[in-house]
């Protein structure tokens, strides 16, 4: 069964979730993949949105975190404050799920302006969301996010959430509770951060895709881990399922995804940059 | 205006484009498309938030032209994260001057933004973050029910309706109905009249946002509304047509239920 680049990222993503972990999602990527998850091999995931809906079980993709079937499918709906400060600020929650327009080395995350010139950006982007405090209190951090030198860069435009910050200790010297990022998943494979340095390295990596073609779409000297390996191809099942999900939400994917790149060019052709995006 | 995802009060909006108010400084966690309208329409003088965009769709042109092209006019922005704005109208609604949060630390936010400042705990010494109480001249806010004494209820996402209500020096809220008696529902929100200054019925006031129970989201419009919203030519014409020529009366299929006029005061 063929596969897009962009099917083979949700599949590892949702790998990456285990049953019964508490799971702070946010929208788009992440929320894809930890549906997928919750549809196939961790039934009893609990899905937390910040609009406040705790243990979501929603049969159908949410376009967004405030979508009814989300109020509707909940174990307990919550108010904003309540979400933030009672549930995520005091620890409760395992891993926080994460998109970002940038990243770099050190995980940190960027969702604010791209340009030096804050007052003055080249492109605004929507900002921070619950992001930095998912980031700092979540026990640990996953990203999401298609890799290219534009949003794989050394050091962010601006710091919208803290990931390791400038390296080893600063996580600790800033106070911030959880452990960081654990993994990086991308559309061509996953990065992990170095135990010593911090620096995310390349740990896996997906079936057709070569380190250079890594290496040409990280805006750093990207290092790869010695233990590099290569990450299963989807299982049917697990193909047809985020299909079935996708499929629930024809008009946004519609937007998002151009139907070429939809519509499964194979993997080993890469169904290239341009068709991810 | 609050409503997070659900119970936006897109009508009220649609209401203050019509009066042609300007210099506004509007508030909101997540300002969306009523807030891309009011800003498209040169209402907002700046702006506190947290997350400017279209759920599930993509920017908020608008937002962005007013922030990077200075159009209509110049839009000067405050940003925060969601839990910051949140501990806001919480310091806000318990008429304290800030609000502590583990936030903010490392970020850049912390340098750009006014009203944050480190503090420290007096009982543990642990470094924390204060932010400074939001207090609003108005709160606008939908809801699903009012009682015929003006008591509001809401339920489903709840969002920081409340908080905002109550930091407020005086409210507004729009309604899909009266009822005689407010039944008890789970996990619904119930402000008492004394605590709401006005309260007016607009059935579908939330479209394109829903309000559980009665409506469900328009996700085809959020989807429709990054094209209406790209060119500023068909953003002006669609505000023509949906918004300023549109008089008072009952909700319309495309965003444009209006204030049907007050049915009560409720103090």
């Amino acid at each position: 069964m063929s596969y897009t680049a962009d099917e083979m990222m949700t599949v590892t993503a949702a790998h990456a979730l285990r049953d019964q972990m508490t799971c702070f999602v946010g929208i788009g990527l992440p929320s894809e993949a930890a549906n997928l998850a919750r549809a196939t091999h961790a039934p009893n995931l609990i899905l937390i949105y910040e609009s406040g809906t705790i243990g979501a079980k929603p049969g159908v993709l949410p376009l967004s975190i405030g979508d009814g079937i989300l109020a509707e499918t909940a174990d307990s709906v919550v108010s904003v404050p309540e979400i933030f400060n009672y549930w995520l600020q005091s620890g409760r929650i395992d891993v926080g799920f994460l998109g970002a327009a940038q990243l770099d080395k050190f995980g940190n995350i960027n969702t604010t302006v791209i340009g030096d010139d804050y007052a003055d950006p080249r492109v605004r982007l929507p900002g921070a969301g619950g992001a930095p405090e998912i980031a700092a209190a979540c026990r640990e951090v996953i990203v999401v996010i298609r890799q290219s030198r534009r949003t794989f860069v050394d050091r962010v435009d601006f710091v919208t959430s803290v990931g390791f910050g400038d390296g080893p200790g600063s996580r600790q010297r800033l106070g911030l509770t959880g452990a960081g990022p654990s993994r990086v998943i991308t559309d061509l494979g996953v990065l992990t951060p170095d135990p010593q340095t911090s620096e995310l390295t390349l740990s896996g990596i997906y079936p057709g895709v070569s380190v250079a073609d890594i290496k040409g779409r990280t805006g750093w000297d990207l290092r790869v881990s010695a233990d590099l390996s290569e990450l299963p191809a989807p299982s049917e099942p697990e193909l047809t399922a985020l299909r079935g999900l996708l499929a629930t939400m024809p008009a946004s994917k519609a937007d998002r995804v151009p139907p070429a790149a939809a519509a499964s060019a194979p993997v080993t052709a890469r169904a290239t940059e341009g068709a991810a995006r | 205006m609050e409503g997070f995802t659900h119970l936006i009060p897109h009508a009220a909006g649609h209401e203050v484009i019509r009066q042609r108010r300007r210099d506004l400084t509007l508030v909101r966690m997540t300002p969306d498309i009523i807030y891309d309208q009011l800003i498209g329409a040169g209402c907002a003088r700046k702006l506190v938030f947290s997350w400017a965009g279209n759920p599930g769709v993509g920017s908020l042109h608008r937002f962005r032209d007013a922030v990077e092209h200075a159009w209509p006019v110049p839009l000067e922005i405050e940003e925060h994260s969601h839990a910051g704005m949140a501990n806001k109208y919480m310091a806000g609604a318990s008429g304290l001057p800030f609000a502590i949060l583990r936030g903010y630390r490392g970020t850049s936010l912390a340098s750009q933004t006014a009203g944050v400042a480190e503090v420290v705990c007096p009982f543990t010494s642990e470094r924390l973050t204060a932010v400074s109480a939001l207090r609003p001249d108005v709160a606008v806010v939908h809801a699903q029910q009012a009682d015929r004494l003006g008591n509001v209820q809401y339920w489903g996402i709840t969002g920081v309706q409340k908080e905002c209500v109550l930091a407020s020096a005086r409210s507004v809220v729009t309604v899909e109905e009266i009822v005689d008696v407010l039944d008890p529902r789970p996990g619904a929100v119930v402000l008492p009249s004394w605590a709401v200054s006005y309260v007016a019925v607009v059935p579908g006031g939330a479209h394109p946002s829903y309000a559980l129970g009665y409506s469900a989201r328009d996700n085809d419009f959020y989807v429709a509304w990054d094209a209406i919203s790209r060119d500023r030519a068909t953003f002006t014409a669609w505000l023509d047509e949906h918004v300023y020529h549109r008089p008072a009366g009952p909700a319309g299929p495309a965003g444009d239920a209006v204030l049907a006029g007050d049915t009560g005061t409720a103090r």
